[in-house]
């Protein structure tokens, strides 16, 4: 597909390649997302999913077939540093404050420090933590660290937004929170969303897609498409949130069936 | 620092150093009282208790008030431990600083190349097993022949001490970041050198610095075996030296210069853990939760 935000084409990935623990990650993948979707990656451990994300990262080299990022190998668009990554743990430096962790990615592009000042700010109103700049990491909450955790992510405006379980170690309450953040923030900022879960209904409930893996050697068994429009807390009880979720899930006991 | 904090830790150095002396006092009434033996036994103390062996620590604190020469002066003996000590402290901290620049930087290398740490570490290691005594004439000789002043080669003997636990320290710390904090890093498309120091530097800190205050130590404990094994006309070594070969008139004297040791080791110690608070613990010791 021309003008697509991720092509992945026949890719396979193999660790540890002829040695005796060699794994065969995934298979024939091929997918492509177009800009500005929000497309979730679900299957059971092992599937490969966070291994997938990281090859659209180029935080790993396929060991077949191509990944191109705006129409670009991952390779170069990691070097135009294209895209943000947000992982499970907040992975927040303890030793900068809030709004230094923000800044860091600003910081490695060479930004004056006023610049900086002024993007920090506006990400932790975007995340609505307008009042934690001079705190440091450790004094916050989880769910507060996920959220700066997505403001240092979002503060060079990627187009593109890489998420491994970010919300996988949040209590449920501040894990449905925080999930409208994230539907607030695509919104606002119209960036395309990697998202890895292994929760059915964040998938459904977050997703325009979501793409159902099958372990070892990881493949896509199917791709659910959800159209659920505008959320809020209230879609969790509506039936076609349940349809969703539904679906989802009868793929997924598909392929623990070997589907 | 908070003030209260500050008293308890003068407190509890109070506290520990009243135990210490009642302890040595206690010892020795006890062997005077028994004969040197556990009471009810006829069984020996490890140590002798009488006055030559172990001086009251009254005798002991006396002697610092004592006069003594230095050159032309007479001095207390304080007061001359003093001057000894700032000799010593000099040296102490020449050996600190290299120290810290050699096991930084045999980090760094070891960090940067897999092979550097493969064939460095087992060196490493096989260095701190040579013992000073065998070490620090050697340093001594080649100084000499170079017509380096003593305090290089003594500083020399410190930096010896201090580099092996900052090398090992160091390596762990600029290893112990966690993977996503790597990939972080590498998804900005950081090179080598930023990671090092935005990221690894300054998560070492934490690791390095418990290793920092025993180099700090050690250098101390390095400088006054290099004067002592040099025979240098000053230093605290040097002071050791002369008042052990006089030990059967004036026990109290050497044992007073061992406690000006004590101190000075516990000084730079002290100024260790400062330069840590200030460094680390402001930022990664505060606890947590303001919100959830």
């Amino acid at each position: 597909m021309s003008g697509a935000a991720i092509a992945i084409e026949g890719v396979d990935k193999v660790f540890n390649a002829g040695s005796a623990d060699e794994v065969a990650a995934l298979r024939g993948i091929d997918l492509a997302i177009r800009p500005g979707e929000f497309v979730s990656l679900i299957g059971p451990s092992g599937c490969g999913k966070s291994t997938l994300l990281r090859l659209i990262g180029d935080l790993l080299t396929p060991s077949r077939g191509t990944v191109t990022v705006f129409g670009k190998p991952a390779h170069q668009a990691r070097l135009d540093q294209d895209y943000g990554m947000v992982f499970q743990h907040a992975g927040l430096f303890d030793w900068r404050r809030v709004a230094a962790n923000i800044e860091l990615p600003l910081e490695l592009r060479g930004w004056s420090k006023a610049d900086r000042a002024e993007r920090s700010a506006q990400m932790l109103d975007l995340v609505q933590l307008p009042d934690f700049g001079r705190h440091y990491p450790r004094q916050l909450s989880g769910g507060m660290q996920q959220r700066v955790s997505i403001a240092r992510a979002l503060s060079f405006e990627p187009k593109l937004l890489l998420m491994d379980e970010p919300f996988g170690a949040l209590d449920e309450m501040t894990r449905e929170h925080m999930q409208l953040e994230l539907l607030r923030i695509w919104r606002e900022t119209g960036t395309t969303v990697v998202f890895v879960t292994h929760s059915i209904s964040e998938s459904a409930f977050l997703s325009n897609r979501v793409v159902v893996l099958s372990p070892r050697p990881g493949r896509i068994h199917s791709v659910v498409d959800v159209d659920l429009g505008d959320r809020d807390d209230d879609t969790r009880e509506d039936p076609a949130f349940f349809a969703k979720a539904t679906e989802v899930r009868e793929a997924l006991r598909a392929v623990e069936a070997g589907g | 620092m908070i003030p209260g904090r500050a008293l308890r830790t003068v407190a509890t150095t109070l506290v520990a150093l009243a135990l210490l002396v009642g302890l040595w006092e206690g010892y020795k009434w006890m062997g005077g009282v028994t004969d040197d033996t556990w009471p009810g036994t006829s069984i020996e103390l490890p140590t002798s208790t009488d006055d030559l062996t172990m001086p009251h620590a009254a005798d002991i604190a006396g002697e610092l008030f004592e006069e003594v020469r230095d050159g032309r002066n007479r001095l207390p003996l304080s007061v001359f431990l003093l001057k000894k000590a700032w000799f010593t402290l000099q040296e102490a901290a020449i050996g600190f600083t290299l120290g810290l620049a050699i096991g930084l930087g045999l980090a760094v290398l070891m960090l940067r190349w897999r092979v550097a740490e493969r064939g460095l570490l087992p060196w490493i290691n096989v260095s701190q097993t040579i013992p000073l005594i065998a070490l620090a004439p050697i340093i001594v000789t080649w100084g000499r022949t170079r017509d380096l002043p003593d305090l290089v080669s003594i500083s020399l003997i410190a930096t010896y001490l201090t580099f092996f636990p900052v090398a090992v320290s160091a390596l762990r710390g600029l290893q112990s970041p966690d993977a996503a904090h790597v990939e972080l890093m590498r998804s900005y498309a950081a090179p080598w050198r930023t990671t090092l120091f935005k990221l690894r530097l300054p998560a070492a800190r934490a690791y390095l610095f418990p290793a920092l205050k025993i180099a700090a130590t050690l250098s101390v404990v390095g400088a006054i075996v290099g004067e002592i094994s040099i025979g240098t006309k000053t230093g605290l070594g040097r002071a050791i030296l002369e008042y052990a070969q006089r030990y059967a008139v004036s026990p109290e004297r050497l044992y007073a210069s061992v406690v000006g040791a004590a101190v000075l080791g516990l000084a730079v110690f002290g100024l260790v853990a400062l330069a840590e608070r200030l460094v680390v613990t402001r930022t990664q010791g505060l606890t947590r939760e303001v919100g959830s």
